[in-house]
């Protein structure tokens, strides 16, 4: 136990200001971060609440919404958390093509989320069909299927890339 | 091709001529390294008996459209040596004795190329559709030639409502249904459970959701473009699979990529192994409530992910690996930096593993949870980590090594126990070995060339490749078309092999460790569903 604690002492807190990071990822994530929770605080009750949905994704886009929550980005402390439900959720963030097995469900879990409720379109296939398309298995952009209010571009996009879009879409509040 | 390889080959043509099966080996076969036997299509269930008593491990099957008739291939592995059977079937009627009475992981392969193809398989023990939900109907069939790949109902598909999961009776046993969306960020599928208490009765796998046509939109792609989709077949493994196509792709047009390139492209995969077994050694610990471990390791993985970003350009090394060779180099200086972060990994992995040793809490709940025999691993060939902890030995890599691996030594990590934490052993051992080949590979990285100038390949021409990929063997074929176009496109994921094993290995356990046990076998969805 004493060289968990000891470990702990010594990774110390790394989300916030640490040589270890590169500088400029550090001030682009601290200054996105601080203007996403001014809005999330004044609009949200301090609290953003994501449903992330694969609707067919290559699960690229998934390892990087997952980054969202290493110790470097740490995004619950903008006051945004990913959720086990779409009841619990203002925002849903989904990822594409959307297969067309995935269609029904997908649908399914935009009824599910209340109102009111927000749909980010994330990584280039969500947005666009990107290298998969339309096919007799594939509807393509989550806009195909769904409302979308915001498209999150990028082959997968970066956590930095997904903070920025979910900073616009709170900017639009 | 060494004469064990030709001995166990023509030992098992011998006894396919001597049981009454029609053989004819290819020579010289159209897809090295494999050798290609072409047999009756009436003998390729007596075939795959015969291959299972001599112990041949089942690998894949797949199929192509040739209009005029459909070729149907095998592929076994026996001691690193690689035959794929072939047959031809008639267009009109396709049927062929199935191979899954005598290999459990030919199943769902087989009722794949049923639904795809609409070959049917005689004596096949479970002729459930698979792939199709309701995207198609039973009649038609995707990769049929006459099947346009835009499908042929631009309605709305249902949901698939209907699909005979296997009932229980009986008044304490209940059923649990979860997903296809799961509670987590991760990937689409269904699982039914049959628990009484806590206790998992059974387990049946329902996947398919995120089927995109892979197969299909392959078609009429230069090899570029089917690289970059190869390398989205499963974006965890995008260097493997885009390697292995490549490889294929470059035996199919009669080129060997540059010595140099192939050092990088194992470079890139081995650190694609190191990300991947940090992230779920951490993703392990965060399963059974051990937050100090999910974000340890969670940091480590972020890190080398940012150093791909610095040096390479990409977090995922997506796109990196192209037909001819590769995209990327790597100096002096960088190889340095990599050494450096080399060491400071190796650092803190004494630090963490030594913690994570120490901690009874962990082995309170890996230990015994989700126990997969080797006889059962050995019955499904079970791939990677998931087979070498239960006591299998195979890696491509060291059986079947292709370049660079030809020149570098390695021990294959390898355990009995089979259980959770046996695989999380392994993936320990295996970051290890990975560390100590990208050193190898850094010191002995040969100059030269990045890229073989890509040459055009004969109009069917195909070409077979198989690379170990950190979940475990990647097996990818294809076929050109002319004008340097591709005509057939088989990807298979170590995932497809794999997915069958969580079913068995969570028998017996409580319905809470099916997260931990899941993730320790950790399967793609994506790239089974293709």
């Amino acid at each position: 136990m004493l060289q968990l604690y000891g470990k702990i002492f010594k990774t110390g807190v790394l989300t916030e200001k640490t040589p270890k990071k590169p500088r400029e990822i550090d001030e682009t994530l601290e200054a996105m971060g601080r203007s996403l929770k001014a809005v999330v605080d004044k609009r949200f009750q301090g609290s953003l609440a994501i449903r992330q949905v694969d609707a067919g994704s290559c699960n690229g886009c998934e390892l990087e919404i997952h980054a969202l929550n290493n110790v470097f980005y740490d995004v619950e402390r903008f006051g945004v958390h990913f959720v086990a439900s779409p009841r619990h959720a203002d925002v849903l963030l989904v990822t594409g093509p959307v297969s067309r097995h995935m269609e029904a469900a997908l649908r399914r879990t935009y009824e599910a989320t209340a109102d009111p409720k927000w749909v980010v379109a994330v990584g280039d296939c969500g947005v666009c069909g990107g290298e998969f398309g339309v096919s007799y298995a594939s509807c393509g952009a989550v806009s195909n299927v769904i409302p979308v209010d915001l498209a999150i571009p990028g082959c997968p996009p970066t956590p930095l890339m997904l903070l920025q879009g979910l900073l616009t879409l709170c900017g639009r509040f | 091709m060494s004469n064990r390889d030709i001995d166990s080959i023509s030992l098992l043509c011998h006894k396919l001529e001597t049981h009454g099966v029609r053989t004819d080996l290819l020579d010289p076969g159209p897809l090295p390294p494999a050798r290609v036997l072409e047999i009756d299509a009436a003998g390729w269930g007596k075939a795959a008996e015969i291959a299972h008593a001599e112990k041949w491990r089942w690998a894949g099957v797949w199929a192509e459209d040739l209009l005029s008739e459909l070729y149907v291939y095998a592929c076994l592995e026996h001691q690193g040596a690689y035959l794929v059977l072939r047959a031809g079937l008639s267009a009109e009627h396709p049927r062929l004795p199935s191979q899954a009475p005598y290999y459990w992981a030919a199943d769902r392969p087989e009722r794949h190329l049923q639904d795809m193809f609409g070959i049917h398989f005689d004596d096949h023990p479970d002729p459930r559709r698979w792939t199709r939900h309701q995207a198609w109907d039973e009649s038609s069939h995707p990769l049929r030639r006459d099947f346009p790949a835009a499908g042929l109902s631009p309605r709305q598909t249902s949901p698939d409502n209907s699909y005979p999961f296997l009932r229980a009776q009986g008044a304490s046993v209940y059923e649990i249904p979860v997903g296809p969306v799961h509670a987590g960020i991760i990937e689409p599928g269904h699982f039914r459970f049959l628990a009484i208490g806590e206790t998992v009765l059974h387990l049946e796998e329902r996947l398919g959701y995120v089927h995109k046509g892979i197969e299909k939109i392959a078609e009429g792609r230069d090899p570029h473009s089917l690289a970059r989709l190869a390398g989205r077949v499963s974006g965890d493994t995008t260097v493997s699979h885009a390697w292995a196509a490549c490889l294929a792709m470059e035996r199919a047009a009669g080129l060997d990529a540059p010595p140099r390139a192939a050092f990088l492209r194992g470079i890139l995969a081995e650190r694609e192994r190191v990300i991947n077994h940090l992230w779920d050694i951490g993703a392990l610990c965060n399963d059974v409530g051990f937050g100090f471990g999910f974000y340890q390791f969670g940091r480590l993985r972020e890190l080398w992910l940012r150093e791909n970003q610095a040096l390479f350009g990409h977090r995922l090394l997506m796109d990196k690996i192209v037909p001819g060779g590769v995209a990327v180099d790597v100096d002096a200086a960088v190889g340095q930096r990599i050494k450096l972060s080399i060491a400071a990994l190796r650092k803190e992995l004494d630090e963490l593993i030594t913690i994570l040793d120490n901690n009874s809490s962990l082995e309170d709940r890996f230990l015994a949870a989700g126990h997969l025999s080797t006889e059962l691993a050995t019955a499904l060939g079970a791939l990677g980590f998931v087979g070498r902890a239960s006591g299998q030995s195979f890696d491509v890599r060291q059986d079947a090594p292709y370049a660079p691996y030809q020149q570098l030594r390695m021990r294959v990590a390898q355990e009995e126990q089979g259980d959770v934490s046996s695989r999380l052993w392994v993936r320990y051992k295996e970051l290890r070995t990975s560390l100590r080949l990208l050193e190898d590979m850094l010191d002995g990285m040969p100059s030269g060339e990045l890229l073989t100038a890509w040459r055009i390949p004969q109009e069917h021409a195909v070409g077979f490749a198989a690379v170990e990929s950190w979940r475990g063997e990647v097996l990818c074929f294809v076929r050109f078309a002319a004008d340097n176009r591709i005509s057939r496109y088989w990807p298979r994921d170590a995932s497809v092999i794999n997915w069958p094993a969580l079913e068995k290995l969570v028998l017996g356990n409580i319905v809470p460790d099916f997260p931990v046990c899941n993730k320790s076998v950790n399967g793609s969805y994506s790239g089974h569903d293709l």
